[in-house]
């Protein structure tokens, strides 16, 4: 038989004065089952919860009920105080008697009838709680970083300093991502190279970093804490540990490619290293081009490789590790070109991207820093850059601002004027945007000092009249018809998620927009976590982003992560579903509906080991308790622990009491 | 004998928006009706419809069901599985010959306290004017 003890708190005046707290205790002393009931002027202070802890022990109370505040302010003191006294504290329940009575009624009469109804109903439901225990999860101590941009890399090295061992995968045959492509960053004018170079080598040479490149997320299995990743080793055809990356296989390989890191600039072999600072700097056999592998000769780099290190057997392979935690940091690719049709991208090899003129000014570029234009390698003396290239474009391409355009295009013409001083830049731009430390103040310097001519409007067409490019558009500050003519047009091109990113997302079990960015599990409080416990996002895969945000982002995550693993058990309350196996017919309604794909199938077997039949089966460890199972069960075999069938019909019943 | 009839009112609120609501109303102070009765679940996606037409049949004469607003679920999506199952009770409660103004779904979030307050005393001024439900709860006495 349960013995309920109720209390009965008057907030000060805060409920006493609308309801009539003695009366309540009174008049819920008679229901059957509530052995103890008092009231008090503060239940919250300390005599009051020792009010609570004495009575538990004293009546031997199976069950309390706290009225008084909402359960928001007070549940987790009272249910400690309850635990203190050595009552499950699930087998305590608050009855809100003051946010949802006293403050919003006048009439006293009305408070009280109305506050003893509310104690009613909690008493009839904690007399039919059961004692729940939290759930103890054991935590893996290993993250898993996914991109090795220089968000990848923060966020490994950030991690590796807490002391947590990472893993940080890139699909791509060297880390480094986009930064590693660009000259020269805003606002500083300071060599990407050269401090994201440093970096590379830190988290390589980190003892706690694994790097696995050219590899893939495969598949992600578990939750929080007990993640079981599955990677996908694409066949390099190169050992990495024997290889000294002496460069004799890509100089003697006869087959030239379009360079991805180049941009489609310069030309690479079909077994290559990206880029000279790559890491590894082990090279991978691109099959789709190679001789060996298309047209089945050649074979002149196994041949002369001195390690003999390069194998064409090499097949892909998948390797699972369990990590406790993961960050997505995906990064971005930019737009398709192929969309704009009107700006001859393509169509004109004088018009380029941004990342391309990237390429053309760095001094590690294809030119080697000499600023030729693709078409004729003449030294470009009117460069037109256009902004907003599919961004701010709800109409036809990107409703969503790309964020960076504005201040690299403000570099860009800056650097393109170091190198040829006597050019002319012109900046076709919609607005400015210019909101970072220290990045109006460069924007400034780029149209004082550089002498950049920016004109808000956007261009119609840009075509081809002799050698030269001819740029039409509107300044729409004078109101005018705008012609130049231009050696070189870049376009400052819409960052978009990257390829691949969707299905990544749907391994992961995370969410993302209709643009392909990830989600949040708070725009606001929560920007580095995902809706998905324990796994975390940084950088470009959430939305547009500069590197100073990138970078603190990673550092975010990594704090994030570190505190997960910090323990080596994760604590969650004991509201959990729980199935209720002999009548679970196996329809699978829960596992449909359950957001967090917490519920699966599990076997019953006989003894022989033969599979009788199918029931679903709740991880606790992925269950948010959120219950939605519990309805959609035809056979009313799963249940809400904490908030069973049972207690809310309880509650329910308890109305009718009082009629 | 002529005791004034006052409406009983179940609300069913998830716990993360429209439970929040009702607290925020209390601490601004906003009043409202005092027939409103509220059991809190942690997810609209919780609330079976059978807690619907018992509570009907326990004696209440009107039936609030609130939720987070469509994408502010805490559980993500518990509100979208919650609006379903209401669609078809919907038409289920028609052909039990339950008056639908007697069960409101409204969403209303943690800010919304003001309308929360306003969501109760909307239902209570309909139900008063409805009168009493019995026809369950007759039904009920009549099988004991």
């Amino acid at each position: 038989m349960a013995r309920i003890g109720v209390f009965v708190c008057w907030c000060g005046s805060n409920i006493a004065e609308t309801v009539d707290v003695k009366r309540a205790a009174e008049t819920i002393a008679k229901i059957p089952g509530v052995v103890y009931s008092v009231d008090y002027k503060y239940m919250c202070s300390d005599p009051g919860q020792d009010m609570v802890k004495n009575a538990i022990k004293e009546h031997k109370l199976t069950g309390v009920v706290v009225a008084s505040c909402s359960p928001r302010m007070h549940e987790k003191t009272f249910r400690k105080a309850a635990q203190e006294a050595g009552l499950n504290p699930y087998m305590l329940e608050m009855a809100n008697i003051r946010e949802h009575c006293s403050w919003v009624h006048d009439n006293k009469e009305e408070g009280t009838l109305k506050a003893i109804d509310l104690i009613r109903m909690m008493v009839e439901k904690v007399k039919r709680n059961k004692p729940l225990q939290n759930i103890k999860i054991p935590v893996t101590k290993k993250a898993l970083v996914i991109g090795g941009g220089v968000t990848g890399i923060q966020a490994a090295l950030d991690i590796a300093a807490g002391g947590v061992p990472v893993i940080l995968l890139e699909r791509e045959p060297s880390i480094g991502g986009h930064m590693s492509m660009l000259d020269e960053t805003f606002p500083t004018l300071d060599c990407s190279q050269c401090i994201l170079t440093p970096k590379m080598v830190e988290v390589a040479q980190n003892p706690l970093v694994t790097i696995m490149t050219y590899s893939e997320l495969e598949k992600l299995d578990g939750f929080i804490g007990n993640f079981k990743a599955t990677i996908k080793k694409k066949a390099r055809h190169v050992v990495v540990e024997e290889c000294t990356g002496c460069g004799t296989c890509w100089t003697k390989c006869p087959t030239k490619v379009k360079s991805e890191f180049e941009q489609g600039l310069g030309i690479r072999k079909a077994i290559y290293i990206p880029f000279p600072q790559a890491i590894p700097s082990r090279p991978v056999i691109d099959e789709a081009n190679c001789l060996k592998f298309t047209q089945d000769r050649c074979g002149i780099c196994a041949k002369i490789c001195p390690k003999q290190c390069i194998h064409y057997d090499d097949k892909e392979e998948f390797i699972e590790i369990d990590v406790g935690s993961v960050v997505v940091a995906t990064g971005y690719d930019l737009m398709p070109t192929s969309a704009f049709g009107e700006y001859g991208y393509g169509k004109y090899p004088d018009v380029v991207t941004s990342l391309q003129f990237e390429r053309m000014v760095c001094a590690s570029g294809p030119t080697l820093g000499d600023l030729q234009r693709p078409s004729d390698k003449k030294k470009p003396k009117t460069v037109v850059f256009i902004q907003c290239v599919g961004s701010r474009d709800p109409e036809h391409h990107k409703a969503y601002c790309s964020k960076i355009c504005c201040m690299y295009t403000a570099k860009q013409t800056m650097l393109y004027r170091h190198k040829v001083h006597d050019g002319n830049a012109y900046v076709f731009y919609i607005d400015i945007r210019s909101n970072g430390k220290n990045y109006e103040e460069f924007l400034r310097r780029a149209q004082e000092e550089d002498r950049a001519q920016y004109i808000r409007g956007r261009v119609s067409m840009v075509y081809q009249d002799g050698p030269d490019l001819v740029v039409e558009g509107a300044d729409t500050l004078s109101n005018a018809q705008v012609k130049i003519r231009a050696d070189l047009v870049v376009l400052a091109t819409a960052m978009v998620s990257p390829k691949g990113v969707k299905e990544l997302a749907q391994k992961l079990g995370i969410g993302y927009d209709q643009h392909g960015f990830l989600t949040e599990a708070h725009p606001k409080l929560r920007p580095v976590e995902s809706a998905t416990a324990g796994i975390f996002l940084a950088g470009c895969a959430i939305s547009p982003r500069d590197i100073p945000d990138s970078v603190s982002e990673a550092s975010g995550a990594a704090s994030k992560v570190l505190g997960l693993l910090s323990k080596s058990e994760l604590e969650k309350e004991g509201v959990v579903a729980s199935v209720r196996e002999c009548s679970c017919t196996g329809c699978q309604n829960c596992i449909r509906v359950c957001p967090f794909t917490a519920i699966s199938l599990k076997d019953i077997r006989d003894r022989a080991g033969n599979l009788i039949r199918q029931v679903a089966n709740v991880n606790p460890g992925l269950c948010t308790g959120c219950g939605t199972c519990t309805p959609t069960c035809p056979s009313r075999s799963i249940d809400l622990q904490g908030f069973t069938d049972e207690e809310i019909f309880a509650e329910i019943n308890a109305m009718a009491e009082l009629h | 004998m002529e005791e004034k009839w006052e409406p009983t009112i179940i609300a069913f609120v998830c716990n993360w928006c429209t439970y929040a609501g009702a607290d925020l109303a209390g601490t601004s102070r906003f009043k409202y009706a005092p027939n409103v009765r509220v059991i809190k679940t942690p997810c609209t996606g919780r609330i079976d419809p059978m807690f619907v037409l018992s509570a009907l049949e326990r004696g209440a004469d009107g039936v609030i069901i609130s939720g987070c607003h469509p994408n502010d679920c805490h559980y993500n999506e518990g509100n979208f599985n919650a609006r379903r199952k209401y669609i078809m009770f919907r038409a289920l409660l028609t052909q039990l010959g339950v008056d639908l103004d007697r069960v409101t779904f409204a969403w209303c979030s943690a800010s919304e306290g003001i309308k929360f307050a306003g969501l109760v005393n909307e239902v209570t001024e309909k139900i008063k004017k409805m009168g009493p439900y019995t026809e369950f709860k007759q039904l009920n006495q009549d099988a004991r």
